[in-house]
């Protein structure tokens, strides 16, 4: 009822003059555009900042004033060596983060779906979404006090566990960092990221479940044949979305729990940025990455649809 | 449910007993994992700092002590400024934004406003793209707000997403109250404050927690705009100083371990931080266990929310 009058003010609208309407309707006006200003400062314009990256920034001269250099800025950076072990290390935890991530997330989901009493489900759920609202630098505490070696509890537990014999000092080792990240990662947003899934779950027609169970199927079979392609499509959408981000490592988790003893395996893309724009002062260097990142990103989502788009006919554009 | 109907197909045997006990155990063994490193940097915190140095705090304070939150509440000058910015961020920037989104989005829900198509894809492109780092920090620096207040507020007074979520649910309400208001001759802002902001209020409550968590939870913009300027220190970028002091000892104190440096200084040093930083993390986290039950409230209608819009 309600929504067949709109139309009915559309089209008395559009019979009138433009200017009409939008003297009508300057209220509606003086509403939003002075956010449209808003957004056009803060959002549209660093955009032309991308032009940095073909110049070289120089403060006194300014943004219009410096010469343009044309690739020379990405010539440098695809010759740095620097940049390549960064990009090793991007790749590295993100692709760690994202597989056990979606591991972690799924199994949990599936256990959860499981619980048939409600009351303890909520509880598991409310208490496994409570590291999602806290900051990183919390979180990052929390990893560093886990992990100490004077009184860390992981470090107490191997002990008494006599899985080793002495502490291990887990930040200060190298090799240990992207699995530290990684870890990390699922101890803060697993809990969280099954919200997706088991809304996905609910989804699921129950008379699935029970023709299944008329087959015979146990119910392990029934999780692996009903749950699983179940949320299927879930998965499909969020992992080609994961694909975008695989060169942001996630900086806040990644600065916050590396230290000088880790930097071989911690310098991810988005830390060799911020050290050549807030160390070095290189702004039109730090720029070229950004947009060699973005770049990158938007390929690998496309590619990413692509792929999907011929396996399964689904893709998310 | 269904197997206790009469002739179900769900048979219960000793592998699905077994199978939830398992279950069960692992869910019960997550959640102590999730909550056990909040358990002991509380009981670290309420201990006595040079008696917490021996180690050995699991769940419950050694020798109990407040000395920890009386330095930082009402001794460390820095730490009682910080924390006042935190809070005033926090306060004022999740208002101001959820006003001017709920301005935006009243006009975008109204389908005959003339600017409608055009400005929702305006707003909806932000989300796809951004200037990065460092063009975003040279406007910021070119506008004078480093070193500024305002600098937490204005940038992110307009979030896209959120803009969305409380169109599609403006849509929801019936246009004909909007109408009847026109006729009684209200205005546009009239209705917008006494008709739709009325009737918006779970989604807006949703939208202001969230934002309010992120503002107190933000620390990245304090290092980058007003590193220089005490006055505006926030708790949490004043725990990450703390955090990396101890990142750049804990390191060094693994160089004792190797024997390249005697760092027993550094190592004495590190006492009363360790416990103050036990004490800010316990702040920085008690206001969100607060706001926690209503966020739980309301989440999982705000994340349906926006999958309606995808």
């Amino acid at each position: 009822m309600q929504k067949e009058t709109i139309p009915v003010i559309i089209s008395t609208g559009s019979k009138k003059s433009i200017w009409l309407r939008i003297s009508e309707q300057r209220q509606l006006i003086v509403l939003s555009f002075p956010f449209v200003i808003l957004v056009l400062i803060f959002n549209y314009i660093p955009v032309w900042g991308w032009m940095l990256a073909f110049k070289n920034y120089n403060p006194g001269q300014g943004i219009w004033g410096s010469p343009w250099v044309g690739l020379d800025n990405f010539r440098e950076l695809f010759a740095d060596a620097e940049f390549y072990k960064s990009l090793k290390n991007t790749f590295a935890i993100s692709f760690l983060k994202l597989i056990f991530n979606f591991f972690s997330t799924i199994s949990l989901a599936v256990l959860l779906n499981e619980v048939k009493n409600i009351l303890f489900k909520r509880t598991v759920q409310t208490i496994s979404y409570l590291p999602h609202f806290v900051s990183w630098v919390v979180a990052a505490n929390i990893v560093y006090m886990s992990l100490s070696p004077t009184d860390g509890i992981v470090n107490q537990v191997l002990l008494n566990l006599n899985l080793i014999d002495k502490p291990v000092p887990f930040m200060g080792v190298k090799e240990y960092f992207w699995w530290i990240v990684a870890l990390s990662n699922v101890w803060k947003e697993v809990g969280w990221g099954t919200i997706i899934y088991l809304s996905a779950m609910t989804g699921i027609d129950p008379d699935l479940y029970e023709a299944a169970a008329i087959d015979g199927a146990n119910r392990f079979q029934r999780i692996i044949h009903v749950t699983i392609p179940g949320i299927a499509p879930t998965v499909r959408i969020l992992l080609i979305l994961s694909i975008g981000w695989i060169l942001s490592a996630g900086f806040e988790q990644v600065y916050l729990l590396m230290n000088p003893a880790v930097v071989d395996t911690a310098t991810t893309l988005e830390i060799y940025t911020y050290n050549y724009a807030m160390k070095y002062f290189r702004y039109s260097y730090g720029t070229a990455i950004g947009i060699f990142n973005s770049a990158v990103s938007f390929v690998l989502i496309m590619v990413a649809n692509y792929i999907s788009k011929k396996i399964s006919e689904e893709g998310i554009f | 449910m269904a197997k206790k109907r009469k002739g179900s197909p769900f048979k219960y045997g000793i592998w699905d007993f077994i199978f939830d006990i398992l279950n069960h155990l692992f869910l019960i063994f997550l959640c102590v994992v999730t909550l056990y490193p909040f358990v002991n940097v509380i009981a670290i915190s309420l201990n006595d700092a040079t008696d917490a140095v021996r180690g050995g705090i699991y769940i419950w304070p050694r020798e109990f002590s407040w000395r920890n939150f009386e330095v930082i509440l009402t001794e460390n000058k820095n730490i009682v400024q910080a924390l006042k910015i935190s809070a005033l961020r926090a306060l004022l920037g999740s208002a101001l934004s959820v006003l001017s989104c709920l301005m935006v989005a009243y006009t975008l829900s109204r389908k005959d406003y003339i600017f409608r198509p055009v400005l929702t894809t305006f707003f909806v492109l932000t989300m796809y793209f951004s200037g990065g780092l460092i063009p975003t920090y040279l406007l910021i620096r070119y506008l004078g707000l480093i070193n500024n207040f305002l600098v937490y507020i204005i940038p992110r007074l307009i979030a896209a997403f959120n803009i969305m979520i409380m169109r599609s649910y403006i849509e929801t309400i019936p246009y004909s109250l909007v109408e009847a208001a026109k006729i009684d001759g209200a205005s546009e802002y009239r209705i917008l404050f006494t008709v739709i902001m009325p009737l918006s209020v779970p989604v807006l409550a949703t939208i202001l927690l969230y934002t309010a968590v992120g503002q107190w939870n933000s620390w990245f913009d304090t290092m980058l705009y007003c590193s220089s300027e005490p006055n505006l220190s926030t708790l949490q970028f004043e725990l990450q100083k703390l955090l990396q002091a101890a990142r750049t000892m804990s390191s060094s104190a693994m160089d004792v371990a190797l024997g390249t440096t005697s760092a027993e200084q550094q190592t004495k040093a590190a006492v009363t931080p360790n416990s103050i930083r036990a004490a800010m993390t316990v702040i920085a986290v008690v206001p969100i266990l607060f706001v926690y039950p209503f966020l739980q409230r309301y989440f999982i209608h705000g994340l349906t929310l926006g999958g309606v819009k995808g």
